[in-house]
């Protein structure tokens, strides 16, 4: 193997997991700072990658509109696809937060996974919306004729760390100032938050679509990497149980948590593709991803019982001010 | 010997202990009260008696046998029954349904001793097929009493029996705890209504602030100015 | 119309006897088992094991009782993957939920744990038999059957309205009669009186989790015959069995009955004005409905 095979590899290696780190800096917002049990990440995951898509490529005309129908196409730049997933995925998360906020823990997971399986629904039957079934292709991307397309993926990189270090910063000037902490004693015990004369709901709200926004900027992420984009990428699976173990293992509540969890858990992901690879006999190798799956959901069962808190840990002090 | 007992017991929910060394001391066919103020921890102590709550100090005794920490479950095999304040039926479940949990563990014919319980609460006899849960709050009581009456426990405990009544069906309710008694079960009541427990009673303790204050005979506790003033409400 | 009602009764009590068990299981530990679609796929794999390996090598015959599509196969099958399943669901109380559950975790800690445990027994089923679609007897002819009104149904659907039927009865003359079932209503009532009255309460939540089980098998099963047997069909389950069971308020097992029904029922319906795979969204809308307007079910108080 060669240097440039092994380096190209860690790019694309980093710049995947760090897009699950983005999910999961999103999903700490809503759980870990609200204990928002949202099972419907994939949703949000689906929202974000499409609108970004629909916002930067062309509205098919001529021929082409016979084989690719969208229902409208910007062909703006990259960063209007990624501000407006977030913007999109923020508003959506809005609007479903009104009804469904106020359920109680369990109800609101079982909401989120209708939410998600509506959403792919939508987008997989709906085929003037964002052409169905067989997705969008050809997703431009970010200075893309900056360097040698054999290169480019270290431009991307760049790009994804820049926007999950962006992120990081961000939240975590938010959690240390007297809003974060209001999030916090939310989660540790709602009512007595609510009798300090807290409005909870609407902190609830905050979090909710904030970190529906993060979601949806690594959709857009996503989007813009892979290229191309299709209902079932946004699966259940995929889309959320991985993002979930990927913030348990990690350390849920804690941002370094986060990002420690999705590159973690994504290396344990590829590192179960060449356990399978390697063992697996040619008669089993069309079952290999689900092997893998296996051993993450069992994974998911050991951090929970042996140590929920994850690697990281909880974040014990929440103010700047303190130690 | 003293059929329940309770030495130096400690004992709270969190770090934080709601009672102090508290002893009791209970003799067959007794009728015991404990009284005192709000927060003394007299519904704590029956909790801890009855293994709902493990003391961090002390022991407790049936019969001379420690029962210390053993959970609830086994102490009602042992003689030992227990009618909590609230939430001390089965709604959804009919009056004979309710007695037929109390008898849950026996492996015998139970139907005589269901029978002698109807006869002690006839109101009961005529709702048997009811659900518990659409009956008044005193028949309700006299349905959580029977429960823990269907085992032939040796000592009864009963937390604010009369919690939620009005006058007229605490009278009745205390009726019913003499006539339980009269058939040779000792019984340990926590109470609000002070006086009137102390009159049913042969003997009383008084708790505050988690620790003894006092215990004497029931009418001594009645006839004292002071305890009157302070403990039974002038 | 009509048609649609019809396939909508026989779809819900499928739903129906799912929905029972998670409402059984929500009654006594207060936590949503997120794994009960997937423990309706585990019963219907696990008779097409029995069928299809099993029983073949055993020497039972493979022939069908027409007009039905089912044999004697099937017939020893779905008492066999009941108990297995409810097996299964005793196991996963006892390796997860037990554990969780002695360090006070969270609901939402065992509702997590619940979801890994679908996608492993999804994952286990996949790896076992692949995704695609498989049925109980390829290839045989199904005749309907002409009622009135112009409604064809199939024999098969008339036997699973009679399984749906005998099960029900069933399980209701278990939780009247019996004392386990009694203690089952007790513990579900008021778990911390139960105990104070000596019952073994973790006991009664094996039973729980075995009759859970059971139930959610038999409705995989039915499914199966009456449909098709695929990995992702318990998942597509979960949020009908959900609606139906808020629907019949949580906990009640007579209103998760009804919750299943009228799911069922929605859901066929909406296939005269909607694509067939927005079925899960419609029963989807019932439950956010439902949450909205009367969050505790047809049946509760307050």
């Amino acid at each position: 193997m060669d240097l440039g095979g092994i380096s190209a590899y860690l790019v694309s290696f980093a710049i995947m997991a760090g897009i699950f780190a983005v999910f999961c800096l999103g999903l700490n917002i809503q759980w870990g700072y609200t204990g928002l049990f949202n099972i419907g990440i994939a949703g949000f995951f689906c929202v974000g990658a499409y609108v970004s898509a629909l916002i930067t490529t062309p509205k098919p005309t001529g021929p082409y509109a016979h084989y690719v129908q969208q229902a409208f196409g910007l062909n703006l730049p990259f960063l209007f696809g990624l501000l407006g997933a977030a913007l999109v995925c923020g508003l959506v998360a809005f609007f479903i937060g009104i009804p469904t906020l106020r359920l109680k823990e369990d109800y609101l997971a079982i909401a989120t996974i209708g939410i998600a399986e509506t959403f792919r629904l939508v987008f997989n039957n709906e085929h003037w919306l964002a052409n169905g079934p067989r997705g969008l292709m050809g997703l431009p991307q970010p200075l893309q004729g900056l360097v040698d397309p054999r290169h480019y993926n270290y431009i991307y990189l760049l790009v994804v760390l820049a926007v999950v270090l962006g992120i990081y910063l961000l939240i975590e000037r938010a959690i240390r100032s007297p809003w974060g902490r209001v999030l916090r004693a939310i989660r540790e015990d709602e009512i007595s938050a609510s009798m300090c004369g807290k409005n909870v709901s609407h902190f609830k709200m905050q979090s909710l679509v904030f970190g529906s926004m993060v979601i949806g900027m690594g959709g857009a992420l996503y989007a813009h990497y892979t290229k191309a984009i299709s209902p079932d990428v946004f699966s259940p699976l995929y889309g959320t149980f991985l993002i979930w173990v990927m913030l348990m293992a990690g350390g849920s509540g804690n941002n370094r948590g986060a990002v420690v969890g999705a590159y973690l858990v994504w290396g344990i992901w590829i590192g179960t593709k060449f356990l399978t690879d390697f063992l697996l006999p040619y008669t089993l190798k069309a079952r290999a991803p689900y092997i893998r799956f296996l051993l993450i959901g069992i994974l998911l069962e050991i951090i929970l019982i042996y140590r929920p808190q994850g690697l990281v840990g909880e974040e014990k002090r929440v103010s700047r001010w303190i130690d | 010997m003293s059929i329940l007992c309770a030495e130096g017991v400690t004992a709270g929910y969190t770090e934080v202990d709601i009672l102090n060394e508290v002893h009791l001391r209970v003799e067959p066919e007794e009728i015991v009260s404990i009284i005192g103020p709000n927060g003394a921890g007299k519904s704590t102590l029956l909790k801890a008696i009855f293994g709902l709550l493990k003391p961090r100090k002390g022991r407790i005794l049936l019969e001379e046998e420690e029962i210390t920490g053993l959970s609830p479950d086994r102490i009602v095999r042992k003689g030992l029954s227990y009618v909590p304040q609230v939430h001390n039926v089965f709604p959804s479940l009919t009056v004979q349904e309710n007695l037929e949990m109390g008898a849950f563990i026996r492996t015998d014919d139970y139907s005589s001793r269901m029978e002698e319980i109807f006869q002690l609460f006839p109101l009961l006899k005529e709702r048997r097929k009811q659900k518990v849960g659409q009956l008044s709050g005193g028949q309700r009581q006299m349905v959580a009493m029977g429960r823990a009456l269907m085992l032939d426990p040796r000592v009864l405990l009963l937390d604010e029996p009369s919690a939620g009544l009005a006058p007229l069906l605490v009278s009745l309710i205390f009726e019913k705890i003499q006539e339980i008694n009269a058939t040779g079960v000792a019984v340990v009541i926590v109470e609000q209504n002070a006086r009137e427990a102390l009159k049913l009673s042969h003997r009383g303790y008084i708790l505050a602030m988690g620790r003894n204050v006092m215990d004497d005979e029931a009418q001594a506790l009645l006839d004292n100015e002071e305890i009157g003033r302070l403990f039974l409400g002038g | 119309m009509v048609e649609l009602f019809i396939y909508g009764i026989v779809l819900g009590g499928i739903i129906a006897l799912g929905a029972v068990g998670l409402t059984l299981v929500y009654g006594i530990l207060r936590f949503a088992n997120f794994a009960h679609g997937d423990l309706m796929s585990a019963g219907a794999y696990i008779s097409l094991f029995l069928m299809s390996v099993l029983f073949s090598g055993m020497g039972i015959p493979d022939s069908n009782f027409a007009p039905l599509s089912i044999g004697w196969r099937m017939v020893l099958a779905f008492p066999l993957s009941m108990l297995a399943v409810g097996g299964v669901a005793i196991a996963m109380d006892r390796i997860l939920y037990r554990k969780l559950r002695h360090k006070n975790s969270p609901a939402v800690m065992l509702a997590m744990s619940a979801l890994g445990a679908s996608f492993i027994i999804r994952m286990i089923i996949l790896i076992l038999w692949g995704a695609d679609y498989r049925f109980y007897r390829p290839g045989v002819l199904r005749p309907a059957l002409s009622l009135p009104l112009g409604v064809k149904i199939r024999p098969d659907q008339l036997l699973i309205l009679s399984v749906v039927t005998v099960l029900v009865i069933l399980l209701h003359l278990f939780l009247q009669k019996t004392k386990m079932g009694k203690a089952m209503r007790a513990t579900a009532d008021n778990m911390e009186l139960a105990r104070v009255s000596g019952i073994d309460t973790e006991r009664i939540i094996l039973w729980t989790w075995g009759i859970g089980g059971a139930l959610a098998a038999a409705g995989g099963i039915l499914y199966g015959i009456d449909v098709q047997v695929h990995p992702g069909m318990g998942w597509n389950f979960l949020l009908p069995l959900f609606a139906a069971a808020i629907l019949g308020t949580i906990g009640n097992v007579y209103g998760a009955l009804v919750g299943g029904f009228v799911i069922g029922v929605a859901q066929q319906v909406s296939t005269a004005f909607l694509m067939p795979t927005y079925k899960p969204a419609v029963a989807f809308l019932i439950m956010i409905g439902i949450l909205l307007i009367r969050p505790q079910g047809i049946f509760g108080g307050k």
